[in-house]
């Protein structure tokens, strides 16, 4: 128990660092994952065949190996990158491949009726798309997004394997130093739960606001 | 508008057969004919919501492009009405009528809010602006879908059986609307088995049957006395109920 209270400090950084690991990637998984999305339902077939591989190959990957690969890979492909920033690379397009699919359901899920009335307007494949088509398709998958951005509160531990001091590597450390990892991360259980539940009833107050009345 | 020997095929199946059709400015145009005839695929052909196989679509002499910007842009001088209004569900009916304007003919937004408005008082439900479609019954909807429509100033109308999923006292308040513009000289394509409102509107009757615009005629001539046994068979069936 002392060697959390000791620690207080530490653990509010820590989470600290999550909270914008967790942030940042989210950010570029969202981006990523909607433009993903949108090449996928788009009529350029070469971007479909692009964003279809990514999907297939970043989704079916263990998080952790993509760590290593990218911790490694990057500075021999001659870019080298501060750790924190390959993290977010990495969760950010791991992460992406899921956003994209529930993205995609949600486009997919929008009554036809729709897109063809605004094309008859004389609108852009993109302006459908971003005009009519996205609005409703992202109301109707707030809830699997939250889920996605929760998961990717627990994934950024991973990020921990190459050495980024979030929550968990922080943790780490304070097991290490006071020998007690059972009390350490027995606190960091509750910090990660003191993140992921809140989230979740957020996530659901959202999708209550922005529901589309049909 | 001229249709000259449109061919239609899905796959196998030969949708439109040679079709040739002219409208003229301020003409009204009635479509008639049995389920599955291929009243729906003219008309999206029309606004290249598909693509023909052969034959040409011309509007004012140019014809509709294959793609691209230039298709989107001819689309616009075609308003279509669907049968299921397809309002756009997260907007309200003042944002359905200006999104064309806005983003297609780029006018400011104030001018095509003020033309909105008074599109929406002329189908009569200028007080359900701020509302969402969800929030209208099927006649409003339906009259804010023409007014979406009409927004676009196009130089012809669509409807596609724009009252067949309305219930009867909704459907007197739409073809009321449609009449008015008929009368006002817009020019309109309309599927429909509403012989009152052929009657009242239109100049000519086209009578559809297996992919073929088997009939033309006046709706008086049309509807007392078909030229076809088909036109003849199906009129008895529809004025059996
Ligand atoms: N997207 C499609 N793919 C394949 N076949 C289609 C498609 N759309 C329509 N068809 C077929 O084409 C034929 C003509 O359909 P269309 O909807 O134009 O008929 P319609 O005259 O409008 O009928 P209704 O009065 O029932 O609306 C039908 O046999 C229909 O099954
Ligand atoms: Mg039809």
């Amino acid at each position: 128990m002392e060697a959390v209270l000791d620690n207080l400090d530490f653990y509010a950084s820590g989470v600290l660092s999550t909270v914008t690991l967790t942030v940042a990637s989210w950010a570029g998984a969202f981006v990523l994952g909607v433009v993903v999305a949108a090449f996928r339902v788009g009529p350029v077939g070469p971007l479909r065949a692009a964003a279809a591989t990514y999907v297939e190959l970043v989704r079916n990957c263990p998080l952790a190996v993509l760590f290593v690969l990218f911790f490694f890979g990057l500075p021999d492909a001659g870019l080298t990158l501060p750790t924190y920033t390959t993290a977010v690379v990495v969760l950010s397009l791991y992460t992406g491949t899921y956003v994209a699919e529930t993205v995609r359901s949600g486009i997919n899920a929008v009554a036809a009726g729709q897109a063809e009335a605004a094309r008859s307007l004389g609108l852009s494949f993109t302006q459908v798309l971003a005009g009519v088509v996205l609005p409703q398709a992202l109301r109707t998958v707030v809830a699997p997004l939250g889920s996605l951005f929760i998961a990717l509160i627990r994934n950024s531990s991973i990020a921990f394997t190459i050495g980024v001091v979030e929550l968990t590597g922080t943790t780490s450390q304070i097991g290490n130093r006071t020998a007690d990892y059972t009390a350490a991360f027995l606190a960091a259980t509750t910090a990660y739960l003191l993140l992921t539940l809140p989230s979740g009833i957020a996530v659901d107050a959202l999708e209550r606001r922005v529901a589309v009345k049909r | 508008m001229v249709l000259d020997k449109v061919n239609k095929w899905f796959d196998q199946l030969h949708v439109l057969r040679d079709i040739d059709l002219s409208v003229g400015a301020g003409e009204v145009v009635v479509v008639i004919g049995p389920s599955g005839s291929g009243k729906s695929t003219l008309c999206r052909c029309i606004n290249r919501l598909e693509t023909i196989d052969s034959g040409s679509i011309c509007i004012d002499g140019v014809p509709l492009p294959e793609e691209g910007r230039e298709l989107a842009r001819l689309r616009a001088q075609v308003g279509m009405v669907f049968q299921a209004f397809n309002l756009f569900a997260h907007k309200t009916v003042l944002q359905n009528v200006t999104l064309g304007p806005v983003k297609v003919l780029r006018r400011p937004k104030s001018v095509a809010r003020e033309r909105a408005m008074d599109l929406l008082e002329r189908v009569g439900i200028a007080d359900k602006a701020d509302r969402y479609p969800a929030e209208l019954s099927g006649g409003q909807q339906q009259r804010a879908a023409i007014a979406r429509a009409l927004a676009m100033e196009p130089k012809l109308m669509l409807f596609d059986e724009p009252t067949s999923a309305l219930d009867p006292e909704m459907i007197a308040e739409v073809l009321d609307v449609m009449v008015g513009l008929a009368r006002d000289g817009t020019t309109m394509i309309v599927v429909t088995h509403e012989m009152g409102f052929a009657r009242s509107a239109a100049q000519r009757v086209a009578f559809m049957d297996q992919g073929r615009i088997v009939e033309v005629a006046a709706p008086e001539q049309f509807f007392s006395d078909p030229e076809t046994e088909r036109a003849r068979d199906f009129l008895s069936k529809i004025l059996a109920h």
